[in-house]
């Protein structure tokens, strides 16, 4: 009689289904030009209605329009780094060939999300609140998840050993995932000088319909491009990993044709 | 429109650094892709090498 494969081993076996450098290459190359057309599709159409037809805020004006960028970056900066915790996960139980590729890419496209996210909001906060900056509760625990960002993105490359960098980046990776709900309920837990969330997955949006549309189309076409550049830069980075040992060791030259 | 140099600011660093984003990985790609296209071509095969492993 034989032992039923456990949960992990049969999550492993599913993720691994998707782990070979050449299919991964194959299926991202059909995907890529659909999902770098409906990012720049969704983007230019959410921005381009945010900035010149949706109405103006009646307390805070045009600088309403700003949220149209902060908002999805906001959102993505945070959606980045749950990615990034998930790279890790699968890199330290599954050793998935890719994830650790893939939290190398992930790092700096997150960190300069993160970064258009708290400058963004400084430009908002200016005219608004009449300060580049507070130490809010919702602004400082960006600001660590961008810090964040820049320890993972040293901390993987810092090894000789590439291994020994994607398993210690994989754990502060996994340890900051920590900050992800901080950020999430600061506004709740603490006073903030930051507002609430006005979409909320219980609750009806507290904004007008002609402002939601194109924060929706916006925030669709910033997380499609988003993917297209990670993928973009996954793909490069599997060939050049392949490339690599292609030069590493020649004999295997012929296998590759 | 009312403060129209924040918004621009705001909509200029995002563009920006989308644009900066996707020429780097563009030109990430178009390298790695020929170099690699370079290595695996036949004739680049060093002497003796059979196609079997």
């Amino acid at each position: 009689m034989t032992a039923s494969p456990s949960l992990v081993a049969r999550t492993g076996s599913l993720f691994h289904r998707y782990a070979n450098p050449g299919r991964f290459l194959r299926l991202a190359a059909r995907l890529q030009p659909w999902l770098t057309g409906l990012a720049l599709l969704f983007t230019f159409a959410g921005l381009g209605w945010g900035l010149f037809f949706a109405p103006a805020d009646w307390q805070q004006g045009d600088s309403v329009r700003i949220m149209y960028v902060h908002v999805p970056t906001a959102i993505l900066a945070s959606s980045g780094y749950a990615a990034l915790a998930l790279c890790g996960l699968l890199s330290l139980v599954w050793r998935h060939p890719l994830a650790d590729l893939a939290a190398v890419e992930i790092g700096p496209v997150g960190a300069c999300i993160t970064a258009v996210c708290l400058a963004t909001g400084s430009l908002w906060g200016k005219p608004m609140w009449g300060t580049w900056w507070v130490w809010d509760a919702r602004l400082t625990s960006v600001l660590v998840l961008f810090f964040l960002y820049l320890g993972h993105i040293a901390l993987i490359r810092a090894f000789d050993d590439p291994q020994r960098g994607y398993r210690a980046a994989a754990i502060l990776a996994l340890a900051g995932a920590v900050d992800l709900p901080i950020i999430k309920f600061s506004v709740q837990w603490w006073n903030t000088l930051h507002q609430p969330d006005s979409i909320t997955l219980t609750g009806a949006p507290t904004m007008s319909s002609s402002m939601l549309w194109p924060l929706g189309l916006s925030m669709l076409g910033i997380s499609l491009g988003f993917a297209a550049i990670v993928i973009a830069r996954l793909r490069a980075a599997v060939m050049e990993s392949r490339v690599r040992s292609l030069l590493s060791n020649p004999r295997r030259r012929g296998d590759a044709a | 429109m009312t403060h129209l140099p924040y918004i621009l600011a705001s909509y200029g660093l995002f563009a920006g650094l989308a644009i900066a984003l996707t020429v780097n990985a563009t030109l990430r790609l178009k390298t790695a892709r020929a170099r690699l296209a370079l290595l695996e071509r036949p004739s680049s095969r060093p002497p003796g090498a059979s196609s079997s492993p």
